[in-house]
């Protein structure tokens, strides 16, 4: 072993990134391991036969819309932050919090269009998967929208600027991760239908 | 930069800091120091361990002596003992779902992993604390939590959970199938959704903690094999635990809400329910691909324990440092792609199953990599068997024997016959159970003078030792051959046919080595106990080892280290280095102090060292005046 060492072994100083950040990171590998087991089973289960075909409530190209939006938001917000400009950044978080809640409302749309089409949570699971998708992916993006609140809070105290960009890059990264699950999820519905 | 100096801050000024500072509560309950959380970790572990070793003796009883009366136990059981002073069949199952459940979750992961983890991460690579002390904290409560809920359900009216430890569907989704399905089953998953996010929170906070917080010149080269084996068990929790969250969440709607995920078209009680369209194969797929790493989860933190106490106690550097590591490596990822040898006889595939097989049997690879390079270790060292050097070689006999029986059972023609009786029991026991079991105990054996600055009595760890090690052996041995024979696990009783009395004696037999082997275990509670307060007192690397740890103050403080924390300069394993005046080079010992028994190459980097070695002070007085 010791053979191998370079030099640079020696002064090493290991420390990379910022511990909570990393923990974040970590946090959303768990939520993708959550969702990676819910939809493989989702396939495992479709394979198996007697599966409710139904169509997919079009709201969900609206919500995917809003989504991207929100994401487009955060970042100008970001950027804004990094400029130390905070009339920018306030608009920018106050849009994407709006946003954000547009999104869970336009969720809750298309749990009332699966009513319409009579496709409920208890029956065949094609529907309920569906339901658990959507659900679970809510709860998570309530805690983003909690998340972004308390940034929100703290832009208005003057509290992220330039030099104080910790929280709202953690914020900034899980909005985008969330986004980006939702998206996942929507894509994997349309293919997987 | 703000934690160091406070952490400075703190141990300056000790007695007195404490004092203002650090209340009983702070201190001993709502703590956040890692090394007083691992101890918590450590107590709630073996109180836990306790329950479920005197719940597999009551189950053992029955087994053993199917026809003794239990009368003398009505006092704690009550209803549970029936007119005839004999043992509830349904209680008979829920003793061995918490029998399980209990020694793989509370025991094996949270008590090991948990204490190990928590007590060795940052002392063995040099930090203050974890990456967030306030997530450690809530994960032992979270724990905490889970426990309470899991031992209420000991006691309520129609029993914990029953349906085995893997809780398949439909048997765990319907409450009118047995007792052990109604309240118990609901309170078993609530616990565990608890103890889930627990094992993440800790987990996260492992990893986090080995990549950002390790000291000066500890790179992943340098880690010992404890730490690389701690961190590769929280990448696999990380990885696997969510996914039972997911099977569980989806059991969960089933149970409470009607919906059809696992079940379909069923008849109970000459009564159709409405469920349709579900499968509880697909539940099996969902709990084995968390099951089977959590299999890896209980046994890699105590073969890392295992590499370290090894290499020194028997004064040798480790056998195959590298390999070791891509041995760990290799198990950790083929632990997620093995999980369907549990499901041969489930009516999966047979071709998938040849497949599932396959990648089965290549985990004997790394497997024996690791057996064969603890036993080379071991040849021709000086050694010293302390106790925790007994259980570390006890653990390796068992890894042995337990696994050479995985053989078998990876082949799943062997399965049809071999599936869910006592050869599987035995298996598993050995090789995952009391390997485990023993790196635990070795762990504590061995770190107890740096948790509570006493050491433990040696003559009651040889007894101790001595009588676990071979009470394992004669529970677990004599089991593969009823299992051969035929004999299914988790029966109440199995005397429909007429050979099975045949094996009567072997079962008596089994049953009281588990009894004699439980009731050691009682000497090793009081040694930890009495060692505890009376214990003779320890120096402060009273095993001669390498590890950092052995260079913080007797009984360290919050922050771990007075001042700075030390720099590290090589492996943590020159035991017996050609040259060296004593048999072992602490990793904090610089190259440039050893040139006797330095290797050419090493003596090359001196040079380059010496020069690091200034530059870095110049760096640190020039930080240090940026500071103030």
């Amino acid at each position: 072993m010791e053979r191998e060492l370079k030099y640079a072994d020696l002064v090493e100083q290991p420390i990379s990134m910022n511990p909570k950040k990393f923990a974040l990171w970590l946090f959303m590998v768990s939520v993708v391991m959550v969702f990676a087991g819910l939809t493989s089973a989702y396939i495992v289960r479709q394979s198996e036969g007697n599966w409710l075909e139904y169509d997919l409530p079009e709201i969900f190209w609206v919500t995917s819309g809003i989504a991207l939006l929100s994401s487009v938001t955060l970042h100008w917000a970001y950027y804004s932050a990094r400029k130390d400009n905070f009339a920018n950044l306030k608009i920018g978080m106050v849009l994407t919090v709006l946003l954000g809640i547009a999104f869970l409302v336009g969720q809750w749309y298309s749990w009332v269009a699966m009513v319409d089409r009579e496709v409920f949570f208890v029956g065949n699971p094609s529907g309920s998967f569906l339901y658990v998708f959507t659900g679970l992916h809510a709860v998570h993006l309530i805690s983003g929208v909690i998340f972004l609140i308390i940034v929100l809070i703290s832009t208005f105290r003057l509290k992220v600027h330039s030099r104080a960009l910790n929280t709202m890059e953690m914020a900034t990264t899980y909005w985008h991760f969330l986004g980006g699950l939702w998206l996942y999820l929507f894509m994997f519905l349309l293919l997987n239908h | 930069m703000a934690t160091a100096s406070a952490a400075h801050h703190d141990t300056a000024h000790d007695h007195h800091d404490h004092e203002h500072h650090d209340n009983f509560i702070t201190k001993y309950i709502f703590s956040q120091d890692h090394k007083m959380i691992a101890k918590q970790y450590l107590v709630t572990g073996i109180f836990w361990a306790i329950i479920g070793g005197f719940l597999s003796v009551l189950f053992r009883l029955q087994l053993g002596f199917p026809d003794m009366s239990l009368e003398f136990l009505r006092p704690l059981l009550g209803g549970w003992i029936d007119e005839s002073g004999k043992l509830d069949p349904t209680f008979y199952l829920a003793l061995v779902t918490m029998h399980g459940t209990i020694m793989v979750f509370f025991v094996l992961t949270a008590g090991l992993s948990g204490t190990f983890s928590n007590f060795l991460i940052p002392l063995q690579i040099g930090a203050r604390d974890m990456a967030s002390g306030f997530m450690n904290m809530i994960s032992y409560w979270l724990f905490f939590v889970s426990g309470v809920i899991m031992f209420i359900s000991l006691f309520i009216k129609t029993g914990p959970a029953g349906g085995g430890w893997v809780v398949y569907p439909p048997l765990s989704a319907l409450e009118q199938a047995i007792p052990g399905s109604g309240l118990g089953m609901t309170l078993w998953l609530i616990a565990m959704t608890f103890f889930i996010a627990s094992s993440l929170m800790g987990g996260i906070n492992y990893i986090t903690t080995v990549i950002n917080l390790r000291t000066k010149g500890m790179s992943f080269s340098r880690l010992p094999l404890t730490i690389w084996a701690f961190f590769l068990t929280a990448v696999i929790g990380l990885l696997s635990f969510p996914v039972l969250f997911a099977a569980a969440l989806l059991l969960v709607f089933d149970r409470s809400f009607g919906t059809s995920f696992y079940l379909s078209d069923i008849y109970v009680a000459g009564e159709a329910l409405p469920n349709t369209g579900g499968s509880p194969v697909l539940f099996q797929h969902l709990f084995w691909f968390l099951g089977h790493p959590e299999v890896y989860i209980v046994l890699l933190p105590a073969l890392g324990i295992t590499s370290e106490v090894i290499a020194t106690n028997s004064r040798k550097p480790i056998f195959g440092y590298k390999a070791m590591i891509i041995s760990m490596l290799g198990i950790t990822i083929l632990s997620f792609i093995v999980w369907a040898h549990h499901m041969f006889v489930s009516g999966m595939n047979p071709f998938l199953g040849s497949i599932f097989m396959f990648l089965t049997l290549i985990i004997a690879v790394p497997s024996a990599v690791k057996v064969f390079n603890y036993l080379t270790t071991l040849w021709r060292g000086n050694l010293i068997f302390t106790p925790a050097m007994l259980f570390s070689i006890g653990l390796v006999s068992f890894f042995i024997s337990g696994g050479l029986t995985g053989i078998f059972l990876g082949n799943s023609a062997i399965d049809i016959q071999l599936h869910d009786t006592y050869f599987v029991v035995a298996h598993f026991h050995l090789v995952m159970g009391s390997a485990s079991f023993f790196g635990m105990v070795a762990g504590v054996y061995h770190w107890f003078p740096k948790m509570f600055g006493r050491m433990m009595d040696a003559k009651l760890g040889y007894i101790h030792f001595w009588l676990t090690f071979t009470g394992v052996y004669l529970v677990f041995f004599p089991m593969h051959y009823i299992g051969i024979a035929g004999f299914p696990r988790r029966y109440y009783s199995w005397t429909n046919f007429s050979f099975t009395e045949l094996y009567t004696d072997l079962n008596m037999f089994v049953s009281a080595a588990a009894i004699i082997t439980f009731a050691a275990q009682f000497i090793f509670l009081f040694n930890f106990f009495y060692s505890m307060y009376r214990g003779r007192k320890a120096t402060l690397n009273p095993w001669r080892s390498n590890t950092i740890e052995w260079t913080t103050p007797l009984h360290p403080g919050h922050g771990n280290w007075p001042g700075e924390i030390p720099a590290v300069y090589r492996w943590p394993y020159d035991y017996s280095k050609p040259g060296a005046a004593e048999d072992f080079i602490p990793q904090t010992v610089p190259l440039s102090q050893t040139p006797e028994s330095n290797l050419p190459h090493e003596q090359e980097q001196v040079k380059l060292e010496l020069e690091i070695i200034k530059e870095e002070a110049e760096v640190l007085v020039g930080n240090e005046s940026k500071h103030h």
